[in-house]
């Protein structure tokens, strides 16, 4: 593979398919329409027609009695349909020492419902050849299903059973506790999971609920309690509190119908509203974690960047394109096809509901970590300076003509659509996202690197062989400089 | 005939038309215009089985160094003006073959024609030791971000360097050694182009949002007057092996805890075993109902993970599963748990119901990967190569229904008991903790 490029935009996996019964034709014959030579000319380019506008499904929204809401977007290609069971209430919410408590008790969903075992629920589901997970992330818990619409009242029966009576069996939790602590432990063999961890606690400190890793600690995990997940699941797991996203070979009517059926009978409860608070970026720091032996260091550069409604999303989305979320930017350019530092240099803004982080990152070769810092810096800086006009057009028309890819699939489209139900945003969003993309400005380029982009309040943490890159980085005299070990970033280990 | 999940989704046939120009080169069509998105996918018939000895990892290098420009292209403008389009782009290589593609919005197709005819055509003529050299780091690098600096990364090197004999093609890694990488010369970059890079040694696939004949236009247009390639050499070819008796390796990694590896011979990908062996790795350990899943992971819990497969492409393959030891158990105790839990099968087979969950898995996966305009291409450039047609998805996943219990136990049997290779992975200072052949 050439590349392994994270882009915000686009790019979301696969589904579409075949029409059943279509005769297949094999010629043999080699074709003969040869235009005549004079008429064209192969050392230039060809000049291309109009691109295809984009076309927005249409969004059929309900929402039941108890307060549920409905979202269906009708797409026949195929007999398949997703569905996707959200609480707007994620590992923001975990209790303050507590972290981990919101993905413990997605995990807890698969484990068991009052009437089937984990075995029972794993099993109908690979017997119907359906998909069923479960998983949290900053504000939102998911349990989604993935389906043959023949397979449907059995799946979305299943489905409604995960989510709404959970067992939370302790047996249950102990086995699932133990294979956590396990992973955990083994976050110490991998430097850019070490990365991960320093980078989130480097930039919002552990007061912050971002600080705090999603998945827990091995203290934190170690305490949790089954009171800790029941409470979580019977305070957020609402229907007051939840959207049913259903994009497939569907009808709405027959959806709300099943829907009222399967979960007419949840119970409604007043919800908290919980949202991380707002952090700003710290005076420049470099933290430096070693990792013995490790054959490149890993680099988690940036600071706090911003919420998902922020009013500067697009021109975020395409400065970023410029700068490191695409393979054609400064980043990916400069340390991979310039200098051949890494396989691959990138950046990107996490948008959630509060301002979550910035982040330029790069697994890079040891002996030019010193090296691609300079790099890095030098095109952080250089973003904030105005930006050519035909680079600006590439970047806008990157990302307005790549919007159809994202809604080739059920799966596609139910991934555009669910960020927009976490943040509150309008589900038309996508219908102006071309012309608001076309809108955005040298100007509004300009003014959001420099406001979200400062180099004098950048965190910045390189994951390495201390003894090989620290005396390359010093010498780069950098600023501040924290140096730690792994132990440091991911806790000690839980006494038994 | 397995338990079907009533109202189980048959697998569509992917309709086509395959033509082939003068040149040799293969045009596939595949027409879906329920998305304005189109696909060009071109594999070419090289991958690291065609390297030589010295040379490990030069197919994939080379795959890197045909994104650097041709006659008419500049260096970094393939990646702009595709992006400028709104399209983007990749390939991969693998030890059979080496494909392209581009994903875009359908009225960019005549660009993604034109750059690949370019790179096709005239790669040569702007070809220097500094796009080598360049993408000689970036790969390095690929092989650090992927085996070097990632736990237990070097497993697969070391197990089908012991499993297959030296001659054969699967030897060696896809990413090749650091030594091979530093030894690749620009007379070898030459060489290899105009080899292997010719139209009659490629399979173009256009899918999605397109008008038949103006695509054919284009591709003919821009194609049509490269020349056809020299006598291509003979493909790999894969004399029959046995391995004789068991074979003990270690690996000590900066890992916290040890794994297991054990690794079989089984052949070809749709060879008549080939799909009871898929399915018997499934049974062994694809859910969480599978034997060892349930056993070691579930019930146990003396394991963190097990995977197994049947990894099998063009010429062989091999069938492979991995334990990790939870912390306090040892590798020689997971050895033994498989060891009992295959025995299990060859001795008492599996039940319907096994069966029916791995087949019904299968055949809703089959539905999800033919999906894509993207999917569709690569399934239509995999038969058409693999299977010799490209009109064979629905054998492809006949060949599953077929298979019946004591189909899977007589694999289990036939494979899984002869001679393997036993990689175990230790933490750095513990290598005690190998396995040897003193389990049972």
């Amino acid at each position: 593979m050439r590349r392994t490029l994270r882009l915000h935009v686009a790019l979301i996996g696969a589904t579409t398919a075949a029409a059943c019964g279509t005769p297949v034709v094999t010629t043999s014959n080699p074709v003969v329409v040869v235009p005549p030579a004079e008429t064209f000319d192969l050392t230039k380019p060809p000049t291309l027609g109009a691109p295809p506008t984009l076309s927005v499904p249409s969004i059929v929204t309900r929402q039941l009695a108890n307060g549920l809401r409905i979202i269906v977007v009708e797409q026949h290609e195929l007999p398949l349909a997703d569905m996707l069971l959200q609480v707007r209430t994620g590992g923001e919410a975990d209790p303050a020492g507590k972290p981990g408590v919101a993905g413990l008790t997605s995990t807890m969903l698969m484990e068991g419902t009052t009437t089937r075992t984990s075995l029972q629920i794993d099993d109908q589901q690979a017997f119907l050849g359906v998909t069923i997970s479960a998983g949290s992330g900053w504000e939102q818990s998911t349990v989604s299903l993935h389906t043959p619409t023949a397979q449907l009242d059995s799946s979305m029966t299943l489905l409604a059973d995960i989510a709404l009576h959970p067992a939370i069996n302790a047996t249950d939790l102990e086995r699932v506790r133990k294979a956590r602590l396990t992973a955990l432990q083994q976050q110490r063999d991998r430097g850019p999971a070490i990365a991960d961890r320093a980078y989130a606690a480097a930039l919002y400190g552990s007061d912050n609920a971002y600080g705090r890793p999603l998945g827990g600690t091995e203290l934190s995990i170690a305490a949790l309690t089954r009171d800790d997940l029941v409470q979580f699941y019977s305070t957020f797991y609402r229907p007051n509190n939840a959207t049913l996203l259903v994009v497939g070979d569907v009808k709405p009517d027959d959806i709300e119908r099943r829907a009222q059926a399967l979960f007419g009978a949840w119970a409604r409860a007043d919800v908290p509203s919980v949202t991380a608070a707002n952090a700003t970026s710290k005076a420049t720091t470099l933290v430096l974690v070693d990792k013995p032996g490790a054959a490149q260091s890993s680099f988690r550069i940036g600071g706090i960047g911003a919420a998902r409604s922020t009013k500067d999303y697009f021109a975020l989305q395409v400065m970023n394109t410029m700068l490191g979320g695409s393979f054609g930017s400064r980043l990916n350019q400069n340390l991979r096809e310039k200098h051949g530092y890494t396989y691959g240099a990138s950046s990107g803004f996490s948008y959630r509901r509060s301002a979550g982080p910035f982040t330029a990152s790069a697994e890079v070769v040891t002996a030019k970590t010193d090296s691609a810092l300079m790099e890095f810096m030098k095109e952080l800086s250089a973003i904030r300076d105005a930006v050519p006009a035909d680079e600006l057009a590439r970047a806008k028309r990157y990302l307005q003509l790549g919007l159809p890819q994202g809604f080739e699939t059920t799966r596609g489209i139910a991934g555009q659509l669910l960020p927009l139900v976490t943040n509150d945003i309008p589900l038309d969003f996508y219908n102006t996202a071309v012309q608001r993309i076309g809108a955005v400005t040298q100007a509004d380029i300009q003014r959001v690197a420099r406001e979200y982009i400062d180099p004098s309040r950048l965190t910045l943490v390189i994951v390495g062989d201390k003894k090989m890159i620290e005396p390359g980085i010093r010498a780069l005299n950098p600023g501040t400089i924290v140096v730690r070990d792994a132990r440091d970033v991911l806790g000690a280990p839980p006494t038994p | 005939m397995g338990v079907q999940a009533s109202g189980a989704q048959s697998v569509p046939r992917i309709p086509f038309e395959k033509t082939t120009l003068a040149n040799g080169l293969e045009v596939i069509l595949h027409e879906d215009h329920s998305t304005p998105i189109v696909v060009v996918n071109t594999w070419y018939k090289v991958g690291s089985g065609d390297e030589k000895r010295g040379r490990t990892g030069f197919a994939h290098l080379f795959e890197h160094i045909m994104f650097m420009g041709s006659q008419n292209v500049p260096v970094g403008a393939f990646d702009k003006w595709l992006e400028t389009a709104g399209a983007n782009n990749n390939g991969s290589t693998t030890e059979d073959r080496t494909n392209y593609y581009e994903s875009m919005p359908s009225n960019a197709l005549p660009l993604a024609l034109w750059l690949d005819a370019d790179r096709m055509g005239k790669l040569l003529p702007v070809m220097d030791q500094t796009k080598l050299d360049l993408q000689r780091d970036v790969v390095k690098n690929e092989r650090r971000q992927r085996v070097d600096n990632v736990p237990y990364g070097k497993w697969n090197e070391t197990v089908i360097g012991a499993l297959f004999p030296s001659t054969h093609p699967y030897n060696w890694p896809v990413i090749g050694s650091m030594a091979d990488l530093s030894a690749a010369s620009l007379e070898d970059v030459k060489g290899f182009f105009r080899t292997y890079y010719a139209p009659n040694n490629a399979t173009m696939v256009i899918s999605g949002d397109f008008n038949r004949d103006s695509a054919l236009t284009w591709v003919n247009r821009y194609f049509g007057a490269i020349p056809r390639g020299p006598q291509l050499p003979p493909r790999p070819v894969i004399q029959g092996f046995t391995i004789p008796r068991d074979t003990f390796l270690v690996l000590e990694d900066r890992v916290t805890l040890p794994r297991l590896y054990n690794t079989w011979h089984s052949g070809r990908i749709y060879a008549p075993d080939d799909a009871p062996l898929d399915l018997l790795a499934d049974v062994l350990a694809g859910d969480k109902n599978s034997r060892l899943y349930k056993r070691l992971v579930f019930e146990m819990q003396v394991a963190q993970d097990v995977i197994a497969f049947n990894n099998s492409t063009k010429l062989d393959g091999y069938f492979n599963v991995w334990v990790t030891a939870k912390p306090g158990h040892t590798p020689s105790e997971m050895a033994g748990l498989v060891a009992e839990e295959i025995n299990k099968i060859v001795k008492d087979g599996i039940t319907p119901r096994e069966l029916a969950r791995a087949q019904n898995t299968r055949r809703a996966s089959f539905l999800d990967r033919m999906a894509s305009v993207y999917g569709k291409s690569d399934r239509l450039a995999e038969y058409n190569y693999f299977a010799g047609n490209p009109d064979y998805s629905q054998q492809d996943a006949a060949r599953y229904d077929r298979v019946t219990t004591a189909d899977v136990q007589r694999v289990a049997a036939a494979y899984l008991t002869k001679p393997k290779v036993v990689l175990t992975i230790v933490p750095q200072g513990k290598k005690e903790l190998m396995v040897t052949g003193g389990t049972k």
